[in-house]
């Protein structure tokens, strides 16, 4: 008696929670946003999904909570949570009705109270509605009290399903510069979205793979060295390949965002560098940025007329400048530390944005509007020479970019700066007391993280072709800095993991373009609560207990993956 | 000229507080001399006086007949003098083969340039290093624990590895802040050995501050005892154990440190 009366309460606590998340979600206006946009086509739509997923992963708690065992009464649980859920849904367009929500809450709309009444008369839809939580609630239920390998096909079907839906316009755009291809696959997408038939296909497909999977081993561990040598070269070289051919794949579109999240990794490289290997805190590295653009902008530029040199000529000057610039910033400032370092570089970064509006400087920086025509990179000689414009184009350029400053990072790592460098963000005191001249090292840190983001400056003003002082904010130094976060302080090959799921991620789904920083939010404060340490660490913070005598620390690290 | 370090009425103060008061001290080339004293008598701050992380108010500290006082800590490191901390302050985030290469730093060249492309020189210094600190790591007993954090490192571990740290710049003087800090007696044996071995076999001189009487007692040719940041005593183990001032010191302030069983036993 006790244990089923504690079990209803739990049904009642998560149901209600169920309910208040499925509230909350709505009144922020995304379950309306996203009612039209179809997982699969006119069946359910990700903002239906936003109502009936909370309700049933609640139900799934409240089941996983229970203590009866008796399958009659975990479904009763589940019921109990899912209408629970319901409820609150309903007491939301209830009260909707009485007073005006819209006064404070603006999303709750009569157009949401339609969409949690299946677009029916009120009542009947809001009944219906009611029903269909319990059923939710019911068929999760269900769903726990099924074998493991049929809850292992079930999961893995819809989860495909969801995600195909989701992108259902992104792999349209792909397939799109795919002709023949995409005849082959033109049936399972209607509308940017999944067809019934087509997600009946998808779910059976990866269902059914999960099935035949389920209990198996997985692939058979290579043991001979040399087979191991060739699997890695192979992959290596693949990977190589798919690379180079990433931007025809996946066509123009795609390529855009590649160039973008490329621009993202070569700045990322150098914070890293700065934030990462030497512990000082540069909250202004857009500066360095804007003065790689800037610098290109001026030389090049016809508008402006004073130099007309082509980009490659520009090119090195731009470097040197954005190295200079780092010296001369680190020289006063280095003796700081942490917030304060934090705090000056801000303002440096600001400054600069300033001076690149300001109307004393419009004549040779162009103010609000900028510098437009800027020279496009010409590459090969002579007749076999070629000006890289499209993004296609321009994503070998920023591919080189990568792979040249990957090299240098991974170098420097490597070396005796490198260790200097970590030897001081660990104990500044200690480290000088060994001897390590402190401003040289840190100096140096600073002005290769300056030369890395100038040359992102470079490669962003010949990528879009002309600069506004709006593209250098403040907030390119936090994204890039979250990026480093996210993908693991230090770390080399955490700088792409973050950048693609930081920048690429979003520009993905730019359906949710409103919404986007509130997912970003989201995302980073649960990958913060998950896991601190990034989601590829740096090696050495994976060391754990190690074998005998080692050969030197030569990590062999694959340098980059993807652009 | 065999003091390899002296120091002439050297005085610290804090504020109000004076930390140390005019004290003379005369370390033999060679030598294992260490430095006892009740909490808070001044011989963290001595040390520090020494590797150039206080500058004195007053005095001065010669080394190898070198003035020295004020001088900036990485200057006194290439000078040839290095330490180890009371509470271990080593590079907890890197490897122990790692730490002991920073502390290889004065003897190494390479820079920006040399890191990027590894000309030969740099190859090479870097493979000549990397021996020379397995050699280090080995000598002082971490063989096969290269690759570890030094933070997973167990404690007494940790200790040896700063030992070996402070070694990696080839010093002519270590200076070791109570060594033996929260050892257990087998452990504490070891680092006797230990530290004798390091005076017999590398020739090196060392000052040692230590608490623990049984480990002072058997290892220094001559104790100072400072009290108050004043040195109050000076001599062999024989006459400190039996000096009535030090009994005062220790006694009189109700310390448990040791000193006062061993002095009335003795
Ligand atoms: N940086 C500082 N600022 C202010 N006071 C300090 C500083 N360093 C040390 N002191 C003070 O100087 C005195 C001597 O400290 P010191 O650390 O040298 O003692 P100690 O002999 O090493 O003691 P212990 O045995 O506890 O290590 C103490 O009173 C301490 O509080
Ligand atoms: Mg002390």
């Amino acid at each position: 008696m006790q244990n089923q009366y504690t079990d209803w309460k739990q049904a009642l606590r998560s149901g209600l929670l169920g309910g208040a998340i499925t509230v909350l979600l709505s009144l922020i206006g995304i379950v309306t946003a996203f009612s039209n946009t179809y997982i699969v086509n006119k069946v359910i739509s990700f903002g239906e999904l936003l109502i009936v997923g909370p309700i049933a992963a609640l139900s799934l708690v409240a089941i996983q909570k229970a203590r009866a065992r008796h399958p009659g009464l975990l479904i009763l649980t589940a019921i109990i949570s899912g209408l629970t859920s319901g409820l609150v849904i309903l007491a939301l367009a209830g009260l909707g009705q009485v007073i005006n929500l819209r006064a404070m809450f603006l999303n709750a709309s009569n157009d949401l109270y339609a969409i949690y009444a299946y677009k029916q008369a009120l009542v009947p839809g809001l009944l219906l509605r009611l029903l269909v939580s319990g059923l939710v609630g019911a068929l999760v239920a269900g769903f726990t009290l099924l074998p493991g390998r049929i809850k292992a096909a079930i999961s893995q079907g819809l989860l495909y399903v969801i995600l195909v839906g989701l992108m259902g316009r992104l792999i349209g755009t792909v397939l799109n510069t795919w002709g023949f291809v995409a005849i082959l696959f033109k049936w399972m997408f209607v509308a940017n979205s999944l067809s019934p038939i087509g997600a009946i296909f998808l779910f059976l497909l990866t269902g059914g793979l999960a099935y035949w999977r389920y209990g198996r081993p997985k692939t058979k561990q290579i043991t001979d060295p040399k087979k191991q040598k060739l699997v890695r070269w192979g992959t290596l070289g693949g990977f190589g390949l798919l690379l180079i051919f990433l931007p025809n794949i996946l066509g123009m579109w795609f390529s855009e965002i590649l160039d973008n999240v490329g621009l993202f990794i070569l700045m990322g490289l150098g914070l890293n560098i700065v934030v990462g290997f030497a512990g000082l805190l540069d909250l202004g590295y857009v500066a360095f940025y804007a003065i790689g653009a800037y610098t290109i902008g001026v030389l090049t530029s016809p508008e402006l007329g004073f130099f007309n040199l082509t980009f490659w000529q520009a090119f090195p000057i731009a470097l040197i400048m954005a190295f200079l610039a780092g010296v001369l910033l680190g020289l006063p400032i280095l003796k700081m530390r942490g917030d304060y370092l934090a705090i000056v570089t801000l303002g440096f970064g600001e400054i600069i944005r300033i001076l690149v509006l300001s109307d004393w400087l419009k004549p040779w920086l162009g103010g609000t509007q900028g510098i437009q025509r800027i020279q496009r990179p010409v590459v090969g000689i002579g007749e076999f020479s070629i000006t890289l414009q499209s993004q296609q184009q321009l994503y070998y350029l920023i591919l080189a970019g990568i792979v040249l400053v990957a090299f240098v990072a991974v170098r420097l790592r490597d070396s005796r700066l490198g260790r200097t460098w970590m030897a001081l963000r660990e104990d500044e005191d200690v480290a000088v007391a060994m001897g390590i001249n402190h401003v040289a090292t840190k100096l140096t840190a600073f002005a290769m993280g300056a030369l890395f983001s100038g040359i992102g400056g470079t490669l962003f003003a010949a990528k879009i072709g002309s600069i506004y002082p709006s593209s250098f904010q403040f907030l390119v130094s936090i994204n890039i800095l979250s990026l480093i976060i996210v993908g693991g302080m230090g770390s080399i090959p955490g700088v792409f993991v973050g950048a693609l799921a930081l920048m690429g991620l979003p520009e993905l789904m730019r359906e949710f373009a409103e919404y986007r920083y509130l997912f970003y939010g989201a995302a980073l404060v649960a990958m913060m609560l998950t896991k601190p340490e990034g989601l590829w660490p740096e090696a050495r913070h994976r060391l754990e207990f190690h074998e005998e005598e080692t050969p030197p620390p030569e990590e062999s690290e694959a340098v980059p993956e993807s652009a | 000229m065999d003091n390899i370090l002296v120091s002439k009425k050297v005085t610290k103060r804090f504020g109000g507080l004076e930390a140390l008061g005019k004290v003379d001290l005369e370390l033999k080339k060679g030598a294992i001399q260490s430095i006892i004293g009740p909490n808070g008598a001044g011989k963290t701050t001595f040390f520090n006086c020494v590797t150039g992380f206080y500058t004195p108010e007053e005095g001065e500290i010669l080394f190898n007949g070198r003035n020295i006082t004020g001088m900036s800590p990485d200057r006194v490191t290439h000078l040839g003098i290095s330490r180890t901390y009371q509470n271990i302050r080593l590079f907890k985030n890197m490897t122990a083969i790692e730490n002991i290469l920073v502390g290889m730093h004065p003897h190494l060249k390479s820079w920006l340039i040399g890191a990027i492309i590894r000309d030969p020189r740099t190859v090479h210094e870097e493979a000549e290093a990397l021996k020379e600190a397995y050699r280090l790591l080995e000598y002082v007993g971490l063989k096969g624990r290269g690759d570890m954090l030094a933070k997973n490192l167990p404690y007494g571990e940790q200790r040896r590895l700063e030992i070996a740290r402070a070694l990696a710049s080839r010093p002519k003087l270590l200076l070791l802040d109570e060594p033996t800090a929260g050892m257990n007696p087998s452990e504490t044996q070891d680092m006797v050995h230990f530290i004798q071995r390091l005076r017999d076999e590398l020739g090196i001189t060392i000052l040692i501050i230590e608490h623990q009487m049984r480990v002072v007692m058997s290892i220094s040719e001559k104790i100072t005892v400072l009290d108050f940041g004043r040195k109050i005593a000076e001599g062999t183990a024989k006459e400190i154990q039996t000096n009535p001032t030090v009994i005062e010191a220790y006694l009189g302030r109700g310390a448990a440190s040791g000193l006062g069983e061993t002095a009335a036993k003795g």
